[in-house]
């Protein structure tokens, strides 16, 4: 009988990838739920990293019709020391263990593994980039260039040597132009030679075929062909993210843990995006500075608190580095509201003429203590101050936070899709 | 003889082939095995889980629920938590076995014999897998399926195909044919029809049919109950059957899925009849050729040992007061009846000979075993062949619990004298699915009425159905009758005992 062995070991994996993808699309809700609340759980940083998560068993579970109840009888191995007619216990332990069919091994939640990927989409699903940013997108097109095949003419620098070459061989064997090889031979055969007749005759063959050789170039400047370039319009697809914060003395560890968690899942968020993202910190008390990212977050800084001079700085980095035409900017802010009452007028002229008109998003986030109740009594004077702004129409987002749970709620409230958004504001 | 057949545990493409013709050549000399021709196949350890998720087949329509069982699998695999199989086997013809390739050259041989030549010879001489299942076309029809439900998804959505496979699988444990019906099941012949169908719809497709007035419809009051009854072919069991045939709004597509969702149940109807012997049978398989190969001397006192390891682990029963207690292991309680069987056989006592007068030393344990294993299932192996002697092995037990019961439960038979045929009676009861499934058959419409669907339960020693899954069930079947559904569970007095009435949701709008 013949016997076949197949190794399928090479064979396409991923074959129920598919399925998973079903699954996933089925039990979206779900998952979206767990990663969520598993999100809330975790470092921002291991959110990313995907990992396990966890969804009720209830949401996916296919029915069947399953009995239970009602007099059981079973028959187990290992008797010891029962004998016919005795009664156990049934709340008892140890003897009576209760090992019907259909208990215990009912799992009331389903784990699973999800890859980075997986968890990111799922993450930042619901999420969306406000409209200014797209109708920005679409506008801001920058010249690319990629091949397009050959062309007849060109500038020499782009002469493709080899379809060049390949054409003109083609051609030489198409018009029969004799090879090196035959006129040497040819010309060998003439010096061995020794009947006069021939010789001649050979003599003629030989100029025949140098004339012909001659007739026909090597290489005829109709072969010569040039690479072709086209330009493409290519949309822009960097961003520069710009995290704003003050650190005066007023600003507590808990308000920049907050501020950090919100950067953090807006870098996130502009990364799945954009291709390129650079994040540029700025930290002001009465002055601003540029910093790095130890300096931002850990860094002691005091003095008084001017926000202009942050905004000043970062319409100065802007102008330097940044040209908005080739940039997405994004700039979140983070405050606990302080700013010194003369500061108020510059900070929304800054705003409004400078910086706003530049940036895709403006987020602002008032940050404040732990359990702050604080923020119902009376409004910062910057809060009151981009309250004012935004009335007048100015593209501005704002949000105060107190608690970390409340970080993910109000990014997800200020990126969610466009339809619900005007929804609400329409009422 | 000739030599080993390996060293050490490295294996490659030609010892694989040289294993498996030493084991061919015990399997049908010495112990006259009868087999599909083989087809072995290496798989790695993601593709086992591919497999596991796709119910062992290695082609299957796209679902859903694969994928959760694959994310299962993989998360419980990935925590060391469960081992994978170290094969799988397909009842089809060639009879393909998937090995391991973490496998060691023993445990691939192990592996070879036990599904290869037990498992295969199982496959091609029970009853049961000869009476429904069609090893030849089961891969073209899982085939066929795969592109017709693909097919469906692009033609009318795939949430649609959806919902309805969700309903057909909900009802799959009740889509099978209990009985054998007029015709075997021939899966090719099923593909050309369901391909002649279709055709045939398109050619007679004729729009004006549409505009034809329709006559009166015919008084329904003249049907009487018996003829109606008769005419929709009920009471019916098989409810996917019945929907299939007689529910009255289903779209042909949608009954195409159904008949390919039963035709998968019903082909894995006989695996769940015969786990015990089954298992038993492959497990006795490779003992023999395992023993057979080491006493040949191809293979080696220490690979014979690292088998011997295998084997046991396969065969433990642990006591029903051990923690990792989970019921009888079919491979532990087939295996000893086989052995047991050998051992009535060859060398019987007193006591054999009374109980088992037709095989008491017969001394043709192959030819004997050949004809258990040809003709009877878990049940019925169980009621026949569970020796008293066995029984004390086990030191089984009854156990008759009555919720009614003050006192507990009650030790209802042991392992002696008087307990023996009822502790293998209720065993074998144990393993019978016509007692395992709920009891549940179409058994009338109302078709004068509001043409409501009612089934009924039998109650069985007062256990009813789980109310939450019943009603999830009932949905789904709601859903594809279309008109209310109602349940009524009657215990053997047809009593009643509970009514579930379910309505059909209205068909939503296609839901992203």
């Amino acid at each position: 009988m013949p016997i076949h062995i197949i190794d399928r070991r090479l064979n396409p994996g991923g074959k129920s990838l598919e399925n998973r993808q079903r699954f996933l699309r089925r039990a979206k809700s779900l998952v979206q739920g767990a990663v969520k609340k598993t999100s809330q759980e975790r470092d921002i940083k291991d959110v990313l990293e995907g990992g396990e998560v966890t969804i009720p068993l209830d949401g996916m579970h296919e029915p069947r019709f399953r009995r239970e109840g009602g007099t059981r009888d079973m028959v187990l191995p290992g008797n010891k020391k029962f004998i016919e007619g005795d009664y156990l216990q049934r709340s008892g332990q140890g003897s009576a263990k209760d090992s019907g069919p259909g208990e215990g091994d009912s799992e009331d939640a389903f784990r699973f593994v999800l890859s980075r990927d997986e968890f990111v989409d799922l993450f930042l699903d619901d999420l969306e980039l406000p409209d200014l940013a797209k109708r920005k997108i679409a506008q801001t097109e920058s010249e690319g260039i990629q091949r397009a095949g050959y062309t007849t003419s060109g500038s020499p620098a782009n002469i493709s040597v080899s379809r060049t070459v390949k054409l003109a061989l083609a051609r030489r064997i198409a018009l029969k132009r004799p090879r090196k090889e035959e006129i040497e031979e040819l010309e060998a055969a003439i010096a061995a030679c020794t009947d006069e007749d021939e010789r001649t005759e050979l003599l003629a063959q030989l100029e025949a075929l140098k004339a012909k050789s001659k007739r026909i170039p090597f290489i005829d400047p109709l072969d010569i062909r040039y690479r072709r370039f086209e330009t493409v319009p290519k949309p822009v697809a960097q961003a520069v993210m710009f995290c704003l914060m003050d650190v005066s003395g007023s600003m507590s560890e808990h308000m920049k843990d907050l501020a950090k968690r919100f950067y953090m899942l807006l870098y996130v968020f502009l990364k799945r995006r954009y291709k390129h993202v650079e994040i540029v910190f700025i930290r002001h008390t009465d002055r601003a500075e540029e910093v790095d990212e130890q300096t931002f977050f850990y860094g002691p800084a005091s003095g008084g608190t001017l926000v202009s001079s942050a905004l000043q700085a970062m319409h100065e980095i802007v102008r330097e580095r940044f040209n908005p035409s080739d940039w997405n900017i994004y700039a979140a802010q983070a405050s606990d509201g302080d700013n010194s009452y003369s500061d108020g007028e510059l900070t929304g002229l800054l705003l409004t003429e400078k910086i706003l008109p530049v940036c895709q998003f403006f987020a602002y986030l008032e940050v404040g203590e732990s359990g702050g109740s604080a923020f119902d009594l009376s409004d910062s004077s910057l809060w009151t101050l981009y309250e004012r702004l935004r009335n007048s129409g100015a593209p501005l987002s704002m949000r105060k936070v107190s608690e970390r749970s409340e970080i993910f709620p109000v990014f997800h409230d200020l990126f969610q899709r466009r339809e619900t958004a005007q929804e609400k504001a329409a009422p | 003889m000739t030599g080993r057949l390996f060293e050490g545990a490295d294996w490659d493409f030609h010892t694989l082939q040289r294993i498996t013709d030493a084991c061919e050549e015990v399997a049908l000399k010495d112990l006259g095995l009868d087999v599909y021709p083989n087809q072995i196949e290496v798989i790695t350890a993601e593709q086992m889980l591919d497999a596991y998720s796709s119910v062992g087949m290695p082609l299957f329509y796209k679902h859903w629920s694969f994928g959760k069982q694959f994310a299962y699998h993989e998360a419980s695999y990935r925590k060391g938590l469960m081992g994978l199989a170290y094969e799988i086997v397909i009842n089809s013809s060639p009879c393909i076995s998937y090995l391991m390739e973490e496998n060691t050259a023993t445990m691939q041989t192990l592996v070879i014999a036990h599904a290869a030549f037990g498992h295969n010879h199982f496959f091609k001489n029970n009853y049961l897998f000869k009476q429904w299942t069609d090893a030849e076309g089961i891969l073209d029809y899982l085939d066929f399926a795969k592109n017709y439900v693909m097919q469906c998804e692009e033609r009318y959505g795939r949430i649609e195909v959806e919902r309805t496979l969700d309903a057909a699988h909900a009802l799959m444990s009740h889509g099978i044919d209990r009985y054998p019906g007029k015709k075997t099941l021939d899966l090719r012949a099923e593909e050309k029809r369901a391909g002649r169908r279709r055709q045939h719809e398109e050619e007679v497709f004729n729009d004006l049919w549409r505009t034809v007035p329709a006559g009166k419809s015919k008084t329904r009051s003249a049907l009487s109950i018996e003829r109606r009854r008769k005419l929709l072919g009920l009471p019916q069991e098989n409810l996917l059957y019945f929907l299939e045939k007689s529910a009255p709004r289903l779209a042909p597509w949608q009954r195409e899925l159904l008949r390919i969702v039963r035709h998968i149940a019903q082909y894995f109807y006989p695996q769940s009849q015969t786990k015990v012997m089954n298992e038993g049978t492959a497990t006795y398989v490779h003992y023999r050729i395992m023993t057979a190969l080491h006493q040949q001397g191809r293979i080696t006192d220490g690979n014979f040992l690292e088998f011997l390891g295998s084997h046991t682990n396969v065969v433990f029963q642990p006591e029903f007061d051990d923690p990792r207690f989970s019921g009888f292991n079919p491979y532990a309680l087939g295996f000893a009846v086989m052995q047991d069987i050998e051992r009535i056989v060859t060398n019987p006592e007193d006591e054999d000979r009374e109980w088992f007068p037709d095989i008491a030393g017969k001394n043709d344990v192959m030819g004997v075993l050949r004809d258990v294993w040809a003709n009877y299932r878990d049940e019925s192996f169980i009621a026949q062949f569970l020796s008293p002697r066995l029984m004390r092995h086990f030191r089984m037990f009854h156990l008759h619990d009555d919720p009614e019961e003050r006192a507990g439960i009650r030790v209802d038979a042991i392992h002696d004298d008087r307990g023996f045929r009822r502790v293998r009676r209720e065993l074998a009861r144990q393993h019978d699915v016509g007692y395992i499934d709920a009891n549940i058959e179409v058994v009338d419409v109302d078709l004068s009425g509001d043409r409501r669907l009612i089934l009924h339960h039998h109650v069985i020693k007062g256990s009813q159905l789980n109310e939450t899954d019943a009603k999830r069930v009932l949905q789904h079947l709601a859903d594809l009758w279309t008109y209310d559904v109602s349940l009524i569970e009657v215990d053997a007095n047809d009593k009643v005992l509970r009514e579930y009435v379910v309505s059909p949701r209205p068909i939503p709008a296609a839901v992203a």
